[in-house]
């Protein structure tokens, strides 16, 4: 769709924009976040430092960044997505060469005011590059197998070098995403069949590597794994981390123990309590109650990017959408996952709740995109 | 565009809302699922998630690993474990901490340094937890401690491990010694233990203790225990146990490095005896020493100061960490060169006339009135220097530099202790690259008696007697075994040297000791079996001026002590099958036949007959003075009573 067929279109201009936003969306934002600063709130010990002050900010900025996305047509955002993917790439390989070492891998590029993690840029970059790339090929080709291999490439060089950071936890997650715009797009469900034969037979492989000289994993992942599978094995290294979690969120009981009264959080038993771990304080504070409220808003969230993606008729607005809305989807099952024992200790944090300015700033702008395609839509 | 192909476009439209379709209901299910799991956690198991947060919150406690013990080559233990009792106090059930700290100081004393620390702990961790107010304390105060428990609500007495050396100064250069792991510690290891968090843990801080730190630490076992609100252990759960640390055997004799560190009191001084078959270290003696055990329990400001003020450095572990130009020890490595380059033979001589002029430089020998015609045998046995100058020149500082680091002079041997050093073997391209300077001839000169630039451990200086000795690359060895697993010996390769060459040295280091005229014949042995044979040097640490040299260079004894010269001695014996080879270096001690031979003859005699030798072994003129010396040496061997071992008795 050109420039030329929105025009055509009545789509709103100027300040009308804001009118046509998807403010239910932005309203779920909102409360999210907010759920966000109460328990940052909390596990600082009922201070606003030194996280919810700093998260509230970082906030404000996202949804300033939000808006301003929002406004530019999506036909802009479409062709930036080639430029979005290569600079991440770039952004990649620089943290590669110079990243700070922080958690014992090379992440993030220390901008000052904010440290910026590449591999989360790219989690939206790619899912644009391919709705951009399926919006341009003409449906018929989808499945034909040259062109099912260029979005593989796609997916498969920023993975590799998240690997080498090494980010087990998010190379993962970029794979999915990739792999589910793939689907998206309609790609033939054999090769979906072939992949996960494939990487079944991958799993079996790489646990056969271990102790060998060819190790495909660090160690530490391995015990990462084997931590998860027995958390027992290692009560205080990393089986203390899942431990201490399940007890915090078992402990919550229906209705919880109440705001600012968690014994586990406030005792320190729980590690990363304000990054990783945070569902842990909120599920033992606010209980059964608290927890599925958030579980509630985040899938009303996907429903709402759902109901978007749909009515637009634009492929790459409904692809770049759902994409999105897929990697929101990720980030919480995953890490409510692994706080709940369901899932290896992989280190991916709560959106929207957990502090950390990178991950945030990156879901905003992509809200904002989702926003755009709201606003954009042809009626 | 839409012309051209509508059938498959419209496909494609279809296509996506039923995918989305499929992908929003798996993660419709997902959510479920997750929702299903966070029921059955906080709803169906709350009780019994809420019961091990709240009422019985479980606590993970480490339980120490023991460390590894310590034996000499013989079995006799070098470090070990010994009870150790400390006060804790909890500060929940102490009340009003000022009223109980006041009460305990009536009772028994307590630094006020430590209370502060223990108060400044105290606010730091949570109010349930035991918080140490003296550790090392004598049974004695235990005892009152327990007997008015009543009195001091809060305050228990506890039982731990600490390390103890009951060998005292004899190993403490070798050993080191371990303390409390300090945040600098911490901050130096990277993602350090979950047991070196305990708080006064001890590891390792200098020498074997430090270095082999990961083999005697163990690995810490844990124990889940029931806590009641208070912090009180209710009961213990299960308990995953540790391993303790392995034990290690050194090579070194305890009896002989006693006998060692007795023989060189009242110096600064330091001896290395080395096994000349396997490399395995049997001494390795520094004076003065100091008492490790005054570290494990933290040393008084005051008797640091005693330590780190005293001119004889006695925290300095010399034997591989003091480095001494090696003076005539030097020689054989010299003449060796020499021998190898093929530039002098047993036979060529050279004339002394007490000096050699070096283009505008006179280089002089020892001896004023120089040593006539020397050859090679005369020139170690009398150690003329103008012969060494002379044969130099002619060979070339890089063949001489180069036969010091196969004598293994100038290298880093590597034996777990602290702060072992290279030494110096210099060329002509590292002082190019260090100095910046071209070598001069003066400089090979300097080098060919062990002058100058030239600097080498006493270990070192034992390692190349013991070369010279086998004609192998003997290299030492410190640690015999590690938990019962034997480590490779420093048996060594030959060394590639003709072994006539290595011959006439060793007859001429013969003669120095067993000739009427070598420089160390008053320290000879007599005992057939285990004739000795050596080397003298002194090595001086000032320059002779030309006035000075002219009116009669000053003797020794009348110099302030840290100008005299160091006196050195290596040697190897028995001469025909050589068991042992030592290094002695008393530092300033003037001459080395004088003050450094006789240390090492009655060293090396201790190590042939494996205790106190006969007299017969000693020259007949000796005897009766070495009785004496035996005499007051047992006198010094006997065990020291220490006041703190009667209070636990």
């Amino acid at each position: 769709m050109s420039y030329l067929e929105y025009a055509v279109k009545s789509t709103p201009s100027g300040f009308r924009k804001f009118l046509y936003m998807n403010w239910p969306l932005t309203l779920l934002l909102v409360s999210v976040a907010s759920a966000g600063f109460l328990m940052l709130y909390s596990v600082a010990g009922g201070s606003w430092t030194p996280w919810a002050e700093p998260q509230m900010e970082r906030f404000g900025l996202g949804l300033a960044a939000m808006f301003i996305i929002a406004i530019v047509p999506i036909w802009f955002w479409r062709n930036m997505s080639v430029v979005a993917y290569l600079g991440s790439i770039v952004l990649l390989i620089f943290v590669e060469l110079f990243g700070t070492i922080g958690m014992g891998a090379q992440r993030w590029i220390d901008l000052g005011f904010m440290r910026l993690q590449p591999s989360e840029v790219m989690k939206v970059a790619l899912v644009m590059v391919l709705a951009a790339y399926y919006d341009w090929l003409s449906p018929q080709r989808t499945s034909r197998p040259l062109w099912v291999l260029i979005p593989v490439a796609l997916i498969l060089i920023p993975t590799f070098l998240v690997l080498k950071q090494p980010d087990l936890g998010t190379s993962i997650l970029l794979l999915a995403a990739g792999g589910g715009m793939m689907f998206l797009a309609g790609v033939h469900w054999a090769y979906f069949a072939a992949v996960i034969t494939a990487g079944v037979g991958l799993v079996v492989t790489v646990f056969n590597s271990r102790g060998t000289e060819w190790q495909l994993l660090k160690d530490y992942q391995f015990r990462r794994i084997d931590t998860f599978l027995d958390p027992s094995t290692d009560p205080l290294g990393a089986g203390y981390h899942i431990t201490q979690s399940k007890i915090a969120l078992g402990s919550g009981g229906w209705n919880g123990r109440g705001f600012m009264e968690g014994t586990q959080s406030r005792l320190n038993f729980l590690p990363e309590k304000h990054t990783d771990f945070i569902f842990t304080t909120l599920a033992e504070e606010f209980g059964f109650v608290g927890g599925i409220t958030l579980l509630i808003l985040y899938g009303m969230i996907l429903i709402f990017c759902m109901v978007t993606a749909l009515s637009s008729k634009d492929r790459f607005s409904s692809l770049v959408t759902l994409g999105i809305a897929l990697n929101f989807f990720l980030f919480f099952a995953v890490n409510m996952s692994m706080v709940m024992g369901l899932a290896p200790v992989v280190g991916v944090p709560l959106p929207m709740v957990s502090y950390g300015g990178s991950a945030m700033l990156v879901l905003m702008a992509a809200f904002g995109i989702v926003q755009s395609a709201h606003i954009h839509r042809p009626r | 565009m839409k012309q051209r192909n509508p059938k498959p476009q419209g496909l494609a439209y279809k296509r996506l809302p039923r995918r989305a379709l499929v992908l929003g209901g798996l993660q419709a299910a997902f959510i479920g699922g997750l929702a299903a799991r966070m029921r059955f956690m906080q709803v169906d198991q709350a009780d019994e998630y809420r019961l091990l947060a709240e009422e019985n919150r479980i606590n993970v406690r480490l339980i120490p690993p023991t460390r590894g013990r310590i034996y000499d080559r013989n079995g006799q233990i070098i470090g070990q474990n010994s009870p150790s009792y400390r006060i804790v106090i909890v500060r929940e059930d102490a009340g009003d901490i000022d009223k109980v700290i006041a009460k305990l100081t009536d009772l028994i004393p307590l630094n006020e340094d430590e209370i502060e620390r223990a108060r400044t702990e105290m606010r730091r961790s949570a109010p349930f937890l035991p918080v140490t107010l003296v550790d090392q304390v004598t049974w004695e105060d235990i005892s009152k401690v327990a007997v008015n428990a009543p009195a001091l609500p809060g305050v228990t007495p506890e039982v731990g491990q600490t390390r103890q050396y009951p060998r005292y100064e004899d190993f403490a250069h070798i050993v080191g010694y371990v303390g409390p792991v300090s945040d600098y510690d911490l901050s130096q290891i990277d993602d350090p233990e979950p047991v070196l968090r305990i708080p006064r843990f001890q590891i390792g801080k200098v020498g074997l203790e430090a270095r082999q730190e990961i083999d005697l630490r163990g690995k810490a076992g844990s124990k889940r225990v029931e806590v009641n609100a208070t912090g009180r252990v209710m009961r213990e759960l299960d308990r995953q146990e540790g391993q303790p640390g392995a034990d290690l055997q050194l090579s070194v004799d305890a009896d002989l490095q006693q006998y060692a560190q007795a023989r060189l009191a009242g110096e600064s001084a330091a001896a290395v005896v080395i096994d000349c078959e396997t490399g395995d270290l049997r001494a390795m003696a520094s004076a003065p020493s100091f008492d490790p055990n005054l570290f494990v329990r933290g040393i008084s400001v005051a008797d640091y100061q005693i330590l780190t003020q005293d001119k004889y450095r006695p925290l300095a572990n010399k034997t591989v960490q003091g480095t001494y130009p090696p003076g005539s020890t030097f020689k054989m490595v010299t003449a060796l060169a020499a021998l190898e380059a093929g530039i002098v033979g047993p036979g060529t001589t050279v004339y002394c006339p007490g000096f050699l002029k070096v283009g505008s430089r006179r280089f002089h020998c020892w001896k004023r009135g120089g040593h006539g015609m020397v050859d090679l045998n005369t020139s170690l046995k009398r150690s003329c220097d103008v012969y060494y100058y002379d044969v130099a020149l002619k060979v070339g500082i890089d063949k001489i530099s180069e036969m010091a680091r196969t004598l293994g002079l100038g290298v880093k041997h590597d034996i777990p202790m602290s702060a072992v050093r290279a030494g110096l073997a210099p060329n002509q391209e590292w002082k190019q690259r260090t100095h910046g300077e071209e070598w001069l001839i003066g400089d090979t000169a300097n080098a060919s008696i062990g002058q100058g630039f030239m600097l080498a451990s006493p270990m070192q200086l034992a390692v190349m007697t013991a070369r010279i000795a086998t004609g192998r690359a003997v290299s030492p060895r410190l640690v015999r075994s590690i938990d019962g697993i034997e480590q490779p010996t420093g048996a060594g390769e030959p060394l590639g040297i003709n072994r006539t060459n290595l011959d006439y040295i060793r007859e001429a280091m013969w003669s120095v000791s067993n000739d009427r005229r070598g420089t160390a014949y008053r320290s000879r042995i007599i005992a057939d079996d285990f004739r000795m044979a050596g080397k003298t040097g002194t090595s001086q640490v000032r320059n002779i001026t030309k006035a000075e040299r002219a009116a009669g260079v000053i003797r020794n004894e009348d110099l302030p002590w840290e100008r005299r010269d160091h006196a050195l001695f290596v040697s190897f014996a028995p001469y025909d099958n050589p068991k042992y080879a030592i290094a002695v270096v008393v530092e300033h001690g003037g001459g080395g036949s004088k003050a450094a031979a006789p240390v090492a003859r009655d060293i090396m005699l201790q190590a042939l007959y494996g205790g106190t030798p006969p007299l017969e072994a000693y020259p007949a003129g000796d005897r009766e003075r070495i009785k004496e010396q035996q005499k007051r040496l047992e006198g010094d061997r006997r065990p020291k009573a220490r006041p703190d071992e009667k209070d636990r008795a």
